[in-house]
């Protein structure tokens, strides 16, 4: 692989994730408004809120510690890094080797601690709810997204992605009833991750059953613009995954600029569907009660698990 | 593998899907949609099977499961829970995600029970034979497990559906007459316990059959 060549795309993809996830952010706000009958928010709001963001002054409490201020850069770059690792444009990026999936969910879980850390860190009674529910979601969410990426690996015999992705995309037309268990599986622990609507509306403000937003209730401005930036890539960030397990197809490998323009129609159709899908979701569901969560993200592990036994049945 | 195999793969994932679903589900309506949905799963992978193997009693087997397990006896269970004004509420022993857990533990050593039979057996549908058994014991988990009596039959029934698939894809079925005296088996013990529900309400004015325990002689 021509090296030049593969850095120029890792540059390529780093930069296209983290300008078009505001973007990802704003047609699903808009796909919803749609479905929810409200006249929609312009497609680029979230960019406008960013660049609103930018511009105040910051505002720290008297007590907030370094970790504090430090948190929304570190969330920031984690996902950044999550965004570089998963093949969105291309595979085998020279970033690729640098993480397999367990890695990868590691990184997820590198930013969840600290935004816990920074929530409980000014001591505000929401900044503590909101990190323990957090917590609580994460602890449930991560085996089953690990269960999950592990369906996919043993499939394809390795975990890293590009092998992984590599391997889907080019094999014979099968059905697969343990990717179909993955799937759905990971659509669960997609929507409990990303604090959308099942486990968390990300559009409320009530204190009884705010989550995220009771986190990131003392962060202001610039920093408040890195999280939800963060938030928007993250999101992006877990879609490509999706696709880059379930549906894989026209992917581009790194170095053949020519496969890169039908990567690119391929990935902003995938987005633009993944999108409206789940505006639809959001808008079929109901929040579920706290206390349902441990029950909806038991049935994606158990999901998970059972993908990964039938395939040992099935097809091993 | 033909792609006959696949879809009675697919299939046979369902059916563990929809037992599973049976066994976290709290509301007995939708209980009673689930095993519909089952029985119609199974039709459709005997259905299947039939076709890809020539075996024309199959067919049969197939027909029979939609007209009983898919059309009637959930048509019957409607009625008796209207009648009974039991709808929703479904008690478990254990909590729901425990008793997922437990489950997974049962999928686990089915499969494991079942590995080596099928890899004896020569069967285009030998691989689901562990999913069969899995669901036998779910359903049997499921009736353990809840403590009403409408629950509990329909675990019965959901495992002879189990059973029923077992038999498919072990041996692509019984013998068409042991077929028939199993369904009327089913047929006519919804009835029977249809009955017995009314008498159990009468006696307990709950169909709760923890009662029942009082009915030992001291």
């Amino acid at each position: 692989m021509n090296t030049a060549a593969g850095i120029a795309f890792q540059v390529l993809q780093s930069l296209l994730v983290v300008l078009a996830a505001p973007l990802l952010m704003g047609w699903v706000n808009q796909c919803r408004a749609w479905l929810q009958n409200r006249s929609a928010p312009p497609l680029l709001l979230p960019y406008y809120t960013l660049a609103k963001l930018f511009h105040k002054d910051a505002v720290l409490a008297h007590d907030a510690s370094p970790l504090f201020r430090v948190t929304p850069y570190i969330l920031f770059g984690c996902m950044w890094l999550a965004a570089g690792i998963v093949p969105v444009l291309a595979t085998n990026l020279p970033f690729a080797p640098a993480a397999d999936i367990v890695a990868l969910v590691g990184v997820f879980a590198l930013a969840r601690v600290f935004s816990a850390l920074a929530a409980m860190d000014i001591g505000t009674a929401f900044g503590g709810i909101g990190a323990r529910r957090e917590m609580l979601i994460g602890f449930l969410a991560e085996p089953a997204m690990l269960m999950t990426l592990f369906t996919a690996a043993f499939i394809s015999g390795s975990t890293q992605l590009t092998t992984i992705v590599t391997t889907l995309a080019h094999r014979e037309f099968a059905v697969y009833p343990s990717l179909a268990f993955a799937a759905l599986a990971f659509l669960m622990v997609l929507l409990a991750e990303n604090a959308r609507i099942p486990i968390d509306n990300p559009a409320t403000h009530l204190e009884l059953t705010m989550v995220h937003e009771a986190m990131i209730l003392e962060y202001s401005a610039r920093h408040l613009a890195l999280i939800e930036w963060a938030v928007a890539i993250k999101l992006f960030a877990y879609m490509t995954i999706g696709f880059a397990f379930f549906v894989p197809w026209g992917i581009a490998p790194a170095g053949h600029w020519a496969a890169l323009p039908a990567a690119f129609v391929a990935l902003a159709a995938k987005l633009a569907a993944a999108g409206a899908g789940l505006a639809l979701l959001e808008t079929l569901l109901a929040k579920l009660r706290l206390f349902l969560a441990p029950e909806f993200l038991s049935t994606a592990f158990l999901l998970g698990v059972l993908g990964m036994l039938i395939h040992f049945l099935v097809a091993g | 593998m033909t792609l006959a195999g696949q879809f009675v793969n697919l299939l046979a994932a369902l059916l563990l899907l929809i037992a599973f679903a049976m066994l976290s589900q709290r509301r007995i309506l939708t209980l009673i949609h689930l095993f519909a949905w089952q029985g119609a799963a199974l039709a459709l992978s005997t259905f299947i099977v039939a076709a890809s193997t020539g075996q024309n009693h199959l067919y049969f087997s197939a027909a029979l499961t939609v007209a009983l397990k898919v059309i009637l006896i959930p048509w019957v269970l409607h009625r008796l829970i209207d009648r009974l004004e039991v709808r929703w509420d479904v008690e478990t022993l254990i909590n729901i995600p425990t008793t997922m857990l437990i489950g997974i533990g049962l999928a686990i050593f089915a499969f494991a029970l079942a590995t080596p039979i099928s890899q004896m057996a020569s069967t285009l549908t030998r691989s689901t034979l562990g999913i069969a058994l899995a669901s036998v014991l779910l359903s049997f988990l499921m009736m353990i497990v809840r403590r009403k009596a409408v629950p509990q039959v329909i675990g019965f029934l959901a495992m002879e559906n189990g059973l029923f698939f077992a038999a498919t894809s072990a041996t692509y079925g019984m013998p068409l007459v042991v077929e028939l005296g199993v369904a009327l088996d089913v047929l006519v013990g919804t009835f029977i316990f249809g009955i017995f529900f009314f008498h159990i309400r009468e006696q307990f004015d709950s169909l709760d059959i923890r009662h029942m325990e009082k009915l030992k002689e001291d």
